[in-house]
Formats: structure tokens, sequence, C-alpha cells
């Protein structure tokens, strides 16, 4: 089930925001099944460079990002191939993202979209086997007794799990995680923690995760790659992560990024 | 537990109204009153004695007033239904033509080419009177509800166009963004994202416009547009003052119910 193509082929993006530069030249490769953590301290970049990926945000010309090797951003715009890139990929949001007012249900079968005729989804006729997908997904991350739930009735942790689901139904081959544990008590974040690392081990997705805590970065991937000031200061092993990298990521305060304990 | 030491320095004074502050109060406050004053005699004000002067008129149309007479109440609840049916299809119109001119407003929907010619029929509709819309569908389908059923459509399509925008351009676009990271085509993205956010809001809206609607339509029926005003409008005509009181004690009962229920409905979606 891997492709043969890089998950994410990002070649030297740029993003400007005013005056202020939040993606500075950043090259980055992610080959299928690896689980890499994006980690710096707030404002780095690390968010920008997910919502570049799925093309939620423009970057700047002059660099392309590739997606399962169809180039999804070149010369300064999104092209038009994002959709079906994005439906290879899922999103998982800080703030879940899911629609409040549906129920959890409803909010995963939006998974099957991008996948169905076009009228078929805007009715919300969803095919009898992607209903059963959508069950078995919830199941999975064990909040299928909310499914009749309004979304926006359920804690955090249940919803980003249902976010998940979202992915799974999806068929998505990677998961791209913007802060995925940043709202989350942290019994809720190891769980989605370890939701994210299974489908990366049995599935064999690609998994980047935006992280503010170090210790889950080094716990959970083993390649971290490191922003500051919009630019990659740290590609390598998360065993690599010393006390003289981190300090020079993080400034001398860098165990305020370390959530439940240094290791 | 050391107390924290209190801040250095003077204790700043209390904040103070600027000069220019003050005379733009004199200046719009003044100018309320003038402008008041000014327009005394233009509406007659000076003529209010008269209303309790007790004469004749006055006394024989309260007289009549209370005395509603109720024995052509088949004809007058006909007639009031006739006017909430208007209100019904009038709203109901509106609402058909306001969604896709409430999302064409919006600017985090639609491009903004799209958005200034659409604001611009949007604030034509809403500028016209429904009275004078009525006018002209008189003149064009003739006397009769369809006028006032047109009328009311178009007038509130502006007004609910608006509303409707205004509360697609206030949701939360993290969920928008969520369905369209799955894929979905913009289409999706608004039935998905979109309406499910501002429906309660919507639907609230369009229900209080039928409110006000089935009163818009009683008035109007007095340029003949059917329904109620126009029976109103008749008797008022004919100087029978008890049938005028006996309309009017159900126009009352009926538009209390109608914002009764409607407030009851509101309340249940928001």
């Amino acid at each position: 089930m891997t492709t043969s193509a890089a998950v994410a082929s990002v070649r030297n993006v740029s993003k400007t925001f005013g005056a202020r530069k939040a993606l500075d030249g950043v090259s980055l490769e992610v080959a299928p099944g690896e689980m890499v953590a994006l980690i710096g301290p707030s404002g780095s970049g690390k968010s920008t460079l997910l919502r570049s990926i799925t093309g939620l945000q423009p970057i700047d010309a002059g660099g392309t990002i590739a997606v399962f090797g169809e180039t999804v951003q070149k010369d300064g715009r999104v092209t038009g191939s994002v959709r079906k890139a994005r439906a290879r990929l899922g999103m998982i949001f800080q703030q879940f993202n899911l629609v409040g007012r549906l129920s959890l249900f409803s909010n995963v079968m939006l998974g099957a979209l991008g996948r169905i005729p076009g009228w078929q989804g805007a009715l919300g006729l969803w095919p009898g086997a992607d209903k059963k997908k959508a069950m078995a997904a919830l199941h999975r991350v064990g909040v299928a007794d909310y499914a009749a739930q309004r979304a926006n009735t359920l804690s955090g942790g249940q919803q980003q799990r249902g976010a998940i689901a979202r992915a799974i139904v999806q068929g998505a081959q990677a998961i791209l995680a913007d802060e995925p544990v940043a709202s989350l008590d942290p019994v809720s974040a190891r769980k989605v923690m370890e939701l994210l690392v299974e489908l990366n081990k049995r599935d064999g997705l690609g998994v980047i995760v935006t992280l503010h805590q170090v210790d889950y970065a080094i716990r959970y991937c083993e390649r971290v790659v490191a922003l500051k000031a919009g630019k990659v200061v740290y590609d390598g092993p998360a065993t690599g992560l010393d006390t003289r990298t981190l300090v020079d990521i993080y400034g001398p305060e860098f165990e305020d990024a370390f959530w439940e304990t240094k290791q | 537990m050391t107390t924290a030491a209190p801040p250095a320095g003077a204790v700043p004074a209390p904040p103070t109204k600027s000069l220019g502050a003050w005379a733009l109060d004199v200046l719009i406050w003044g100018g309320v009153a003038a402008l008041l004053i000014y327009s005394f005699d233009a509406v007659d004000l000076g003529n209010l004695p008269r209303l309790f002067a007790g004469s004749d008129v006055v006394n024989n149309f309260i007289g009549e007033l209370l005395r509603p007479d109720f024995s052509k109440w088949r004809l007058f609840v006909g007639e009031m239904w006739e006017t909430v049916q208007i209100a019904l299809w009038g709203t109901f119109l509106a609402v058909f033509l306001g969604v896709p001119m409430g999302l064409a407003a919006a600017r985090n929907i639609a491009p903004v080419w799209v958005v200034q010619p659409v604001r611009w029929i949007m604030n034509m509709l809403r500028s016209i009177p429904d009275l004078v819309i009525g006018l002209l569908f008189v003149v064009a389908v003739g006397l009769g509800p369809l006028a006032g059923v047109l009328a009311i459509a178009l007038n509130t399509a502006g007004v609910l166009a608006k509303l409707f925008s205004e509360a697609v351009e206030s949701i939360d676009k993290g969920p928008v963004e969520g369905v369209r990271a799955t894929g979905a085509s913009k289409m999706h993205e608004i039935v998905w994202g979109v309406i499910p956010q501002v429906a309660p809001l919507w639907t609230s809206f369009a229900l209080y416009r039928f409110e006000s609607n089935s009163r818009s339509a009683t008035v109007l029926g007095l340029i003949g547009a059917g329904g109620i005003g126009q029976v109103l409008f008749e008797s008022m005509n004919a100087f029978a003052f008890r049938d005028v009181s006996a309309i009017v004690i159900i126009v009352v009962i009926a538009v209390t119910l109608i914002d009764l229920l409607s407030q009851a409905m509101r309340k249940r979606l928001l």
C-alpha cells in the first residue's frame, strides 16, 4: 500500500506575512511510512509549513511543494491537483475543526467526500460501505458510543479522536497533524499520540506532526525536524537531540518546552 | 508567601473627557433639539389638543370602536388567514432568493467581483419599501394577494440576504478548513462546513421576518394587495367603524399568536 513517491517533498519554501518571514527557504523530504515531528518555539513556522503542504496556505513564489509526487504549490499558487492530494492526506488540527452542530458520525462521514460523486456528497447520501467504514473507524479510535452525539457536546479528546477517525475513513495515506495535543489534557494527549503511532506502525501511514512538547517528539517520533525563525535548524533522529541542540533551538530555558518530564 | 510590593510612582488621575468630545456632544444633541423645534409646525403638532377636545366625530368614532361587531367574523377570519398565507409565501420566496444571495454576498465565501454587485442588488431591494413595490405589482399583476406576495418576497429577500451574509461572515473558519482538508469541493465546504454553522441563525431570521411580514401583509391590503387589510380599508371608507373594530381585534390576536409561536420556535433553535 505504500507508494514510492515521497509523502511530501518541500523545496526551498518561503512564506512572508507582511514583513515577517514565517518560512525562510525550507526544504524537507518525508518518505512514505515515516513518522516525523516538527518542533520549534511558537512562531517558528511549524504550522505554516504544515498548512502549506495541504495547500490551505499559498506560499511565496520560488518554492515548490509536491505531495505523493503531485505538485500542489508552485510559482506562488496552489495548483489544480491540490484536492486530489488533500484526499490522500488526513489533516488533524489543534482545535479539531469538526463541524460542531453535526453528529460525530456525520463528521466522520465527511471523510468520504473526496471519493464519492459530488452531488451524492452534497446531499449526504453516504454509500452503505462507507457508513460501515465510519463506524469501524470510530470503534477503532474508541468513540463509537458517541456516534450520534453532536460533535460540540464531546470533550476535546473525544473530538480529536473523531478527527482521526475522519482521516481513516478518508483512506488517507499520510496524516498531517497540527498541534494535535496542544488543547488536550495529558491523558487524552497520550491516547491521541498513541493512535498516530499505531496508524504509522500498523497501517504504514506517513505522519508529520507539529508538537510544542519536545518530550512528546522524542518519545513518539524517530525523526525530528526543528524550525527556528522559519529555518530548519535540526533534521535527524530524535536520539540526536542533545542539550546543546535544544538550547540552540529554544534558548537557555528550553526545559519549558517539556510537558511532562525531561528525560 | 511574600506579599507583592506596591508598584512605584504616583497613582494616575482618573480619565477625563476632552474638550473636543464635549463640543461634539453639545453639537449633536443641540442639533437634534433644534431640528425637533424647527419641525414642530411642519407636522401640525399644534393641533394635538383637537384629539382630546371631545368633538362629536371623535366621540362617535370611539363609541363605535368600543362596540365591535363580529357578525361578519367568518369573512374577517377568512381574510386574516389569507393575510397569513401572503406572509407565508412571501417569506418562503424571500428565503429562496435570500440563501443564494446571502452566500454570494459573504466576503469569506465569494470573490469580491461577485460580492459587490450582489450587495448592490440587495441594498436596492431593501431600500424600496414593500408598500411601494406592492403598488408597482398591483399595476403589474392586478389587485389581489399575488401582488402582496411578490412585494413581501422582494423586500424581505433583500433584508434576509443581508442578515444571512452577515451570519456567514461571522462563522468559525476552522470547521470549513476541516472539510476542505478532506479533499472536498467548494460546494461541499458550503453544504457541510458553512450551512450547519449558520442554520439556526438563518432559521431564526426567517421566522422573525415571517412575524413582521404578517404585520406588513395587513398594511399591504390597504393598497389592494389582498387579505384583511383590504377589508379593513373598505370598512373604513364605508364608516363601518364597528366592523373596523372587530377587524383590528382579529388582527391583533392573529399577529400576537404568530409572534408567540415563532418566538417559541426560535428559542428552541438557539
